[in-house]
């Protein structure tokens, strides 16, 4: 027996008798001084394989060593070993940071002097040194997360277990966590790191990847990778419109999964294929097949048995909306101050018909007040907004029926069903009579609600709430779509989905306005606005972002990498001005 | 407009209704709270010891100390010996009163003097002791009649008839406040709880850009409180006329028109309260600030005219006040349109006033 990893033997587990199993015979090896990534669709067991770990709760057969001691009866010896941070860390939202900090360091017996020693080193390790004072309510996003990462990180653990810590978190947060993380690894200590982001999963050296509570592969990420060697391919040079090519394209046999990014469109052949020529996809007379390097995401869709298929239902059963490329949002002058504080300050863009536009920024930086505004939540100190060409203030109930909004929380009413759910919405936008129960018949077969029908919206699978969501959103047919970071915390898959539900709906002359912290999602975008400090510090479409920042050292950024570098040359300008 | 205040509705009545733990929620605590007030908060003095202290041995001592025994008023009695036991048994609370008749009692009566005996009282529990005074009081007066009766012809006889109450029921006046208070609590608590739900819930912003006006999404949210509350009062009057056997004289329609309009004042507050809580919690808290100020102000308790007279100013404010006395008043007595009249349109007024003051919050904190 390895008393220096945790040794995982046919671990299984189910919350209630007569429930699904939520682990099914697991068996793994998780080695310390690594980051193991643990991924998976959601209901993957993904948690719950965290919550055994740390001995909250037990296994219903099998069993589970971490560092040779049994959780089932060595629990409270084990807990003084582990740091935990669940996807709702319990951050006292009305304390400051520092007695966010003291409190947790008394919870684990860190008193005196060794408490001292402990604050300094994680105030100046998370970089909220200066931050002390603040109520952690009042904290971004990714402070927040940093915050409870520290919490977690008080009596240095060897065991550290990571429930999601980058969801809702902008990637220069993400990397500071990243960096954070790996800074902390030693040859003692072990790190299991939960997400949903798959760049992040291919950063790990080893993966556990679950499905259905079963473990479908463990290993380096490399090795999973290597089954979709060779069947990656961007088609480039498409003329005309990428998101009908990705449709065409996932509607072939060959094709088993496709993404649009940027102005290109990434697809991966089923295994055996010979790539197909790119005529079927009628993407142009320039159009090619470029073989690119595979990614860890195409080898999780894979081995999950391939994405959706590029027709959206939703689409197909909706109305091409008349009109031409005309402005449908437009926001002129955006400006709102809390007091002395400058929240954003002259924000203006237009989108046209039929354009998905991106706002983009790290948490803290303006950009859900921005969209707070832009969908008439926020009165702006200065400047206007128009969607569908009626002002917000002047006129906001005629402004509001040309809107669908979404936000990331899936804004359902969760004591109430499925159908109830969708017959308060088609109220709400004034669905009467024949119209309503049409509407509503046509959401349920399009998402295939049907079996949920009767549950409430709050024990639905996640999946499943976020077609709900969907479908209260577009059920009065909106020509303008609003969406709050809507994929936040969903896998892969569903994402997918989701996205091909939008492209449709854009197809048929829909705009939407999105703000994510995804840069997959930021990738769908037509054009994306760069929200930081309060201002619009870049402005278009993603590849045009790239080759603004690309240099000799860096000639071929990800959007990622562009985001970070853009932020960097603003602050740089700032600074000189200084 | 009406499809859109009508999907509202709905959607409240299901998120309150729709699951068996909310329906218990609204159902159970006020019915438990009903019977617990009306067998447990009597103000009627009964089972109580008294202590007897007789150091004469005359007739007319005897006479007076059977009178005391007999009364139905105490339970058990208690004889001491000397004086030095009655603070004894004060202290200890063995009794509530101690009857002390001194030595020349009889003497004095037969003598044509004035007798005195003495009523000690246990001053701590005050209400008590002001009713255990008053039984004595009777007591004595018809013991005083029969001696003087005995000595000379006529006297006179004070016959106390209890109007609307004959048997001085204490449930009869229990039930009738109980209708306001309990239908105050659930009118307050739905409402108030039905916006910070949806704040902490995150669908508020959802409701916000649907293009409900604020005054519709007041609406749809004070409408299901009505009903909810209404039913609920309709059952208490329900249990309190068939289980709890209060008569109910007056007009059922009048009640409930009344009680419409008393409800509208007491939903404008928990918008009020609504608006302005961030959470559940906030808005629980609240609800109770102006819940138990109002239960006190309101005549429930004790009566508005021994209040100072600053806060029975104060009470005219307060709806329940005036619904205390139409409740009252049409369960015991029959009371006219008029009358409720009368009691109904300052509620009115307050009505306006706090549902436009929630209008109002409810406007200014959306910005």
């Amino acid at each position: 027996m390895d008393a220096s990893a945790l040794v995982i033997e046919n671990l299984s587990y189910r919350y209630d008798k007569g429930a699904p199993l939520a682990l099914d015979g697991l068996s793994a090896l998780i080695r310390p001084g690594i980051v193991t990534g643990l991924v998976g669709p959601d209901g993957a067991g993904k948690t719950t394989l965290l919550r055994l770990l740390t001995g909250l709760l037990r296994p219903t057969a099998g069993s589970l060593r971490v560092f040779g001691l049994d959780t089932r009866d060595q629990a409270e010896k084990l807990q003084r070993l582990i740091g935990y941070m669940p996807q709702k860390f319990g951050l006292y939202e009305d304390l400051s940071v520092g007695q966010n900090l003291r409190l947790y360091a008394d919870l684990h017996d860190v008193t005196g002097a060794e408490r001292q020693r402990a604050l300094a080193r994680l105030l100046a390790f998370t970089g909220l040194e200066p931050f002390q004072d603040r109520l952690a309510g009042r904290l971004s996003g990714g402070m927040k997360q940093k915050l409870g990462l520290a919490c977690a990180l008080i009596r240095k653990p060897r065991l550290l277990l990571l429930d999601e810590p980058s969801v809702g978190v902008d990637p220069v947060s993400r990397r500071e966590l990243w960096r954070m993380v790996g800074e902390l690894v030693d040859a003692e200590t072990a790190v299991i790191w939960s997400t949903a982001y798959l760049d992040e999963a291919e950063r790990c050296r080893e993966v556990l990847l679950l499905d259905g509570g079963r473990l479908l592969f463990s290993g380096p990420p490399g090795t999973l990778t290597e089954r979709v060697a060779g069947r990656c391919f961007q088609v480039r040079g498409i003329s005309g419109d990428r998101r009908r090519v990705l449709a065409r394209a996932l509607q072939q046999a060959e094709v088993q999964d496709g993404i649009v990014q940027g102005r290109d469109v990434r697809i991966v052949l089923r295994s055996g294929q010979a790539p197909p020529a790119p005529e079927p996809f009628a993407a142009g007379a320039e159009a090619r097949l470029v073989p690119v390097p595979p990614r860890f995401e195409d080898a999780y869709v894979d081995i999950l048995g391939g994405g959706p298929g590029g027709v959206s239902a939703l689409a197909e059963a909706m109305r091409p909306l008349p009109g031409e490329r005309e402005a449908t949002v437009e926001a002129a002058g955006l400006s709102k101050r809390f007091g002395d504080f400058t929240a954003v300050s002259g924000i203006g863009f237009s989108i046209r018909r039929g354009e998905i536009f991106g706002l983009l920024g790290p948490n803290g930086a303006g950009k859900s007040t921005t969209f707070k505004m832009l969908c008439g939540l926020l009165r702006p100190s200065a400047g206007g907004s128009r969607v569908g060409g009626f002002d917000l203030r002047a006129a906001p109930g005629k402004a509001r029926s040309h809107l669908g909004y979404m936000a990331q929380k899936f804004s359902l009413y969760g004591d109430l069903s499925t159908r109830q759910n969708l017959e308060f919405f088609a109220g709400v936008y004034g669905l009467a009579g024949a119209r309503r129960k049409e509407s509503v018949t046509r959401m349920i077969e399009i998402f295939g609600l049907t079996p949920h029908l009767k549950a409430s919206a709050r024990e639905l699978p996640l999946g499943f709430k976020q077609r709900l969501a969907l479908a209260c959103a577009v059920m009065h047919e909106p020509p303008v779509l609003f969406l709050d970071e809507p994929t936040s915390g969903v896998d892969p898959l569903t994402r997918r989905e989701f996205w091909t539900h939008i492209n449709g709906l854009v197809e048929r002359g829909v705009t939407v306005l999105v703000t994510t912290h995804f840069m997959d999602e930021a990738e769908y975008c037509d054009r994306l606005g760069l929200i930081y400090r309060g201002r619009m510090i870049a402005c278009g479409a993603p590849d045009d972002l790239k080759a603004q920042v690309a240099s000799a050292a860096l000639p071929d950024p990800t959007l990622e990498e562009t985001f970070i570098a853009l932020l960097r040359q603003w602050d740089e300008g700032e600074g000189a001005k200084a | 407009m009406v499809n859109r205040i009508l999907a509202l509705l709905v959607k409240e009545l299901l998120a309150n209704l729709r699951d068996k733990r909310g329906r218990l929620v609204l159902i159970v605590p006020p019915l438990i709270q009903l019977f617990i007030f009306s067998f447990a908060a009597t103000q009627e003095v009964k089972n109580q010891t008294l202590a007897i202290l007789n150091l004469d041995h005359g007739r007319p001592a005897l006479a007076l100390e059977r009178d005391f025994m007999a009364a139905a008023t105490f339970g058990a009695v208690l004889h001491l010996r000397r004086a030095e036991e009655i603070p004894e048994v004060i202290d200890r609370q063995q009794a509530i009163a101690v009857l002390w008749i001194p030595a020349d009692f009889s003497r004095e009566l037969e003598g044509g003097g004035t007798a005195r005996a003495g009523f000690i009282l246990d001053g701590r529990k005050t209400n008590a002791a002001q009713i255990v005074q008053g039984y004595a009081q009777r007591i004595l007066e018809a013991y005083r009649a029969e001696w003087s009766g005995r000595g000379q012809a006529g006297g006179v006889h004070l016959e106390a008839r209890n109007w609307f109450n004959p048997n001085l029921d204490f449930r009869w006046y229990t039930v009738p406040s109980l209708v306001c208070i309990l239908t105050t609590v659930v009118g307050l608590l739905v409402t108030g709880l039905s916006v910070a739900r949806e704040r902490e819930m995150g669908t508020f912003e959802q409701l916000l850009v649907s293009p409900l006006r604020p005054l519709e999404i007041l609406i749809g949210k004070a409408l299901p409180a009505l009903l909810i509350a209404m039913v609920e009062g309709a059952l208490i009057v329900l249990i309190g006329v068939t289980v709890l056997g209060v008569p109910l004289n007056g007009s059922l329609p009048l009640l409930f028109a009344a009680m419409a309009v008393f409800l509208l004042a007491i939903i404008g507050v928990g918008l009020f309260v609504s608006s302005l809580s961030m959470t559940q919690q906030q808005a629980v808290l609240g609800a109770f600030l102006f819940l138990v100020p109002a239960t006190i102000l309101s005549g429930f308790a004790s009566p508005i005219e021994n209040m100072p007279h600053w806060l029975q100013t104060l009470s005219y404010g307060n709806p329940l006040r005036y619904f205390m006395t139409i409740s009252r008043g049409i369960f015991l007595k029959d009371v006219s349109a008029a009358v409720v009249w009368a009691q109904t349109w300052p509620m009115a007024i307050i009505a306006c006033v706090t549902l436009t003051l929630a209008t109002w919050l409810f406007k200014k904190r959306m910005e």
